[in-house]
């Protein structure tokens, strides 16, 4: 059977109840008539034999690269990196593409007799991954034989002695990266593409640089001018990266860029409900629905956020690319839209979306309201190309706990963030103007960012201001379900149910809005036209 | 008339302390506490006055003491029976002289600035603190022609404010009460001089992280007196003063009263962590952990050990931990102020500051200032030798300039004021003058919530033990009003 494509569904009266995500749990919606729901795609068709996919792209590269075994000799200094814990969503089944990926440049380096070969985690800002991340990340056979010589290492971006000033773009950008990374003879870059806005340049430009890169396209404005993160010609944040991307190019660092992408099947065979269309359900994905929705009712949060932290994905490899980074990306990029647009016709009055409990900040953590705010304003919101799929001045309904709940070790600087900013604004702006730098520059933060597991200090900024387009494109935004002092911290409005959300949403779109629900994960991205 | 009689009385009292255990406030009503029948205190002697009050605060050590929660420490500066009530806007009976040595009329408004110290006891001469015009640390507050008494409110002989007959005060007691001031602004004053009293005494440098922990009535007059202090140039600006307040009205008023964040206490020490650019010892949680640096002074405004160990948790090493609040017995570690040498400094009461003149580097503000540091030197018990000597070798110099400068024409003090002869001086400022110019600038009477007759003094009591919970910040009775049962 073919694979079928997104899907716009209009609500009548035959159609039950939409699925929502809602934090560690869903819960099934009523829509008005002739709201529209958005299905992402069915997963592509996996590779059928991924080990022989990547070594034939590492044999025939695209874009002015040689195959990676003509670039790799003896004497050589190798520096092989990878995207970290922040990709896929949720985390993948064993292996991890980044295990076969590094396995089969490995192979070829060994082959070389290349013995200078280091391993970096990318992490930017983010938090260290643990010994048992990097395990499923990599495989216990490459963990084994690099971690215990010091050779499998993760960046420190607060590092002064393990960065390199390349100098400025022509914009006055500065390009501070990784210093073993952009000395070596040949650095390759291991990437997960999972959304658009993934890999190309943004991997290196991104996940190997300081704040004091950072800082020139993490900022309100640049996120402000991302229309969306996932349409490279119109956001400046891919804009941004790739002027740095190509002036680290210029600058003589040689990168062997590899780019894979990912099939929407996201959730194993005991949930398998959560990727099928509602009516589609059959007698066991209702009994499933059921069972798991009347158990998780009466479990703590903190044990239902065990549970679904210990989802692994089936995701499968559709496709995967080796060679010079635009050349690389050019191809990944159709790759995802291959598997995950969705042509939508207009806008909508109102888009609705439930949150589920993982975004790429707290894998194996919590989902604190600054993530929730992240996730349905940075990334839902930004699932578009060509116009947002609710029209400006419109609502979003999100569906969450939203529960003023942190991880102390991961997220630190968001506890303080959360109590010491939002309490005196929300403004993306007059947040950056006053306290971004304290926070990017205080010790403690840098110190457990450094030695511990912990976000940057910085970071809780950069999930504001990812937020930021949708904030000054949206009317109102409404927490259904959400703790209301958490979400009025957040300069949301709670609501108690999805009605009371679509009275309260009236104010401001009228009485006969137009409703759009995003039905995600999977993931997919509206292409509006 | 009716007067809150509070007698000694250890089964009411013990009443008082378990029935306090659910709630402060609650045993009001079985306690010591009686409405009674009461005439108005004789005056002790020359130089003392009636006074009627209109308005009558409700403090927290009032409420320890209600609760039977006080320390035994002030058993013997207290004498029974008594009529509490120290917090006091009122009208005087009788042609006064006031403590800033202007005659009063009669009716004339009237804040009390409840010590009876060595002036209102008739000692002298007076004991050193009094004489440097530190009243608050008299050292005679158990002698002279009135019973034992650390202050109008807990002494037998002068009455207190819970009272529809009144009380007597001496000289040294009453500030006129400027013009524009409300009754509720000014029955806030006694407060108000116990903040600018802890805050000119905290040792504030430019650029200190200050914070605040607590937003009672203490918490809250501390951050309207040191930003109006800092505002007028008495005090160093600091690099950020936050306040940890409990209840959002108290955030909302520590933020108009000048504060730069505040915070839940909870909160506070992540909040200074961040301001002092701390690291931290204990856990990445930062709420019990101890700070590397910290904040340069702490204001507890609480008194509990809780407090006072979340004040050492967050203050930095050789800082300064400034007690406002009442403590008690308690058991606390203070294992953090000996490695740290932390100063830990109680603030109590007021009496004569010392702040910077408007031009400083003149000869005269030095010496002055070196006058004050003098006399405090002769009471603290300081180890900063270097200090007293540098006094010491000013000494003179500042005896030749206050020779030199005759007291302004019509300011002469009358000897019974007990305020030192240097008082009204630039530099050398009463904390109730400064309390009441604090009082005017910031609106302090939005703290009074309710007012309450003195028959419902039950009521008022249990108000003011949950303030806080029910939104409320200062409660006083009003004196003018349901005088009878």
């Amino acid at each position: 059977m073919s694979r079928r494509p997104g899907f716009v569904l209009e609500v009548d009266k035959s159609t039950p109840p939409t699925l929502f995500w809602n934090g560690e749990g869903f819960t099934l919606e009523t829509l008005p008539e002739g709201s529209r729901v958005i299905y992402a795609p069915e997963p592509m068709k996996a590779l059928d034999d991924p080990y022989g996919a990547i070594r034939q792209a590492l044999l025939h590269p695209l874009g002015d690269r040689d195959p990676l075994p003509a670039l790799l000799h003896a004497g050589m200094k190798l520096t092989i990196c990878f995207d970290d814990i922040s990709l896929p969503l949720p985390p993948m089944e064993a292996p991890d593409i980044r295990q076969m990926v590094i396995e089969s440049v490995l192979d070829m380096a060994a082959e070389a007799g290349v013995d200078d070969v280091m391993l970096i985690a990318a992490l930017a800002l983010h938090r260290r991954m643990t010994e048992g991340e990097l395990r499923h990340a990599l495989g216990d056979r490459v963990y084994d034989a690099f971690a215990p010589h010091g050779l499998l290492t993760q960046h420190d971006a607060e590092d002064p002695d393990k960065l390199i000033h390349l100098g400025q773009t022509e914009s006055g950008e500065d390009i501070e990266i990784n210093k073993r990374a952009a000395t070596s003879d040949l650095l390759v870059y291991v990437n997960i593409n999972l959304v658009a806005m993934d890999g190309g340049h943004k991997s290196v430009a991104t996940g190997l640089a300081s704040y004091k890169s950072l800082r020139h396209h993490h900022n309100p404005q640049t996120m402000q001018h991302s229309r969306s993160f996932m349409d490279a010609p119109a956001s400046e944040l891919h804009s941004s990266n790739w002027r740095m991307g190509r002036f680290i190019a210029d600058a003589g660092v040689k990168i062997f860029q590899i780019e894979t992408t990912l099939n929407t099947d996201t959730f194993p065979p005991s949930f398998a409900f959560l990727q099928k269309r509602e009516w589609e359900w059959g007698l066991r994905d209702r009994a499933t629905f059921a069972a798991t929705s009347a158990s998780l009712k009466g479990v703590p949060p903190r044990l239902a956020r065990g549970i679904f932290h210990s989802i692994e994905s089936p995701h499968a490899m559709t496709s995967v690319q080796a060679g010079e980074v635009e050349a690389v990306h050019a191809v990944t990029t159709e790759n995802v839209w291959k598997q995950q647009g969705v042509d939508v016709v207009g806008q909508t009055d109102i888009l609705t979306m439930g949150l589920p409990y993982i975004c790429p900040y707290n894998v194996n953590s919590i989902m604190n309201p600054i993530l929730v705010a992240c996730l349905g304003l940075g990334y839902f919101f930004n699932l578009y190309r060509g116009r947002p799929l609710v029209r400006e001045g419109g609502v979003l309904i999100l569906r969450h706990p939203t529960r003023p709940e942190f991880h102390p070790g991961h997220h630190p600087s968001y506890i303080d963030f959360y109590e010491q900013v939002l309490t005196q604004t929300v403004d993306p702006l007059a947040i950056h103007k006053q306290f971004e730098e304290s926070f990017a520059t205080d010790p403690w933060y840098i110190h457990l960012y450094r030695t511990g597991h912990a976000y940057h200090g910085v970071h809780p900024f950069y999930m504001w201001y990812w937020c930021a387009h949708a904030l000054e494109h949206l009317g109102r935004v409404i927490v259904v379900g959400g703790d209301p002092k958490a979400v009025r911290r957040l300069g949301f409005s709670p609501a108690s149910s999805l009605n009371d959300a679509l009275e309260i949403a009236s104010d401001v779109v009228g009485p006969s809005p137009t409703l759009t629900h995003l039905h995600a994960p999977p993931l997919m991205m509206a292409d509006v036209h | 008339m009716s007067t809150l009689l509070f007698e000694r009385s250890l089964p009411r009292f013990a009443a008082a302390r378990i029935v306090s255990n659910f709630g402060s406030g609650r045993g009001a009503g079985i306690g010591p506490l009686r409405l009674v029948e009461h005439d108005a205190p004789s005056l002790p002697g020359a130089g003392w006055a009636h006074v009627h009050p209109l308005l009558s605060g409700i403090c927290g050590s009032d409420l320890a003491t209600l609760d039977g929660r006080s320390s035994r420490y002030f058993e013997d500066i207290v004498s029974f029976p008594f009529v509490p009530g120290h917090e006091v806007v009122g009208l005087l009976a009788e042609e006064a002289v006031g403590a800033t040595g202007e005659l009063l009329a009669a009716g004339t408004r009237v804040v009390l600035q409840p010590v009876l110290g060595c002036a209102a006891r008739g000692i002298v001469p007076p004991c050193a603190a009094c004489a440097a015009g530190h009243v608050g640390n008299c050292g005679h507050l158990a002698f002279g022609h009135i019973r034992p008494g650390l202050q109008t409110g807990f002494c037998a002989d002068t009455g207190g404010g819970w009272s529809t007959t009144g009380l007597v005060a001496h000289s040294s007691q009453l500030y006129a009460v400027p013009e524009g001031l409300s009754d509720a602004d000014a029955v806030t004053t006694e407060p108000v001089a116990c903040a600018v009293h802890a805050v000119l005494g905290a040792g504030i440098t430019e650029g200190d992280v200050v914070a605040v922990l607590g937003a009672g009535t203490l918490g809250l007059t501390v951050t309207a007196a040191f930003s109006h202090l800092v505002t007028t140039g008495r005090c160093p600006a600091p690099r950020s003063l936050l306040v940890g307040a409990k209840y959002t009205h108290q955030q909302s008023l520590a933020l108009s009263f000048g504060a730069a964040e505040a915070l839940p206490p909870e909160q506070l020490a992540r909040a200074v962590r961040r301001h002092s650019h701390s690291l931290s010892y204990g856990g990445v949680a930062g709420e019990t952990a101890t700070l590397s640096t910290g904040a340069d002074v702490v204001f507890d405004c609480v008194g509990s050990a809780e407090s006072i160990a979340q004040s050492l948790s967050m203050v930095r090493p050789r800082g300064t931990v400034a007690l406002v609040g009442m403590p008690g017995k308690m058991t606390i570690d203070l294992a953090p102020l000996w490695h740290r040498e932390v100063r830990l400094a109680g603030a109590y009461a007021y009496g004569t500051e010392s702040v910077p003149t408007a031009k400083a580097g003149s000869e005269e503000a030095d010496s002055e200032e070196a006058d004050s540091k003098e006399a405090d030197s002769k009471e603290a018990d300081s180890n900063e030798a270097a200090s007293k000597s540098g006094a010491a070798r000013t000494r003179a110099k500042t005896k030749i300039s206050a020779t030199a400068k005759d007291a302004p024409a019509g300011r002469g003090l009358p000897s019974d004021t007990g305020l030192p002869p240097d008082i009204g001086r630039a530099g050398r400022v009463s904390t109730f003058a400064l309390a009441l110019e604090v009082v005017g600038a910031q609106t302090t009477g939005r703290l009074v919530s309710a007012t309450y007759p003195l028959t419902r003094f039950e009521e008022a009591v249990a108000h003011a033990g949950a303030a806080g919970r029910r939104g409320s910040v200062k409660i006083a009775f009003d004196i003018t009003k349901g005088h009878t049962r």
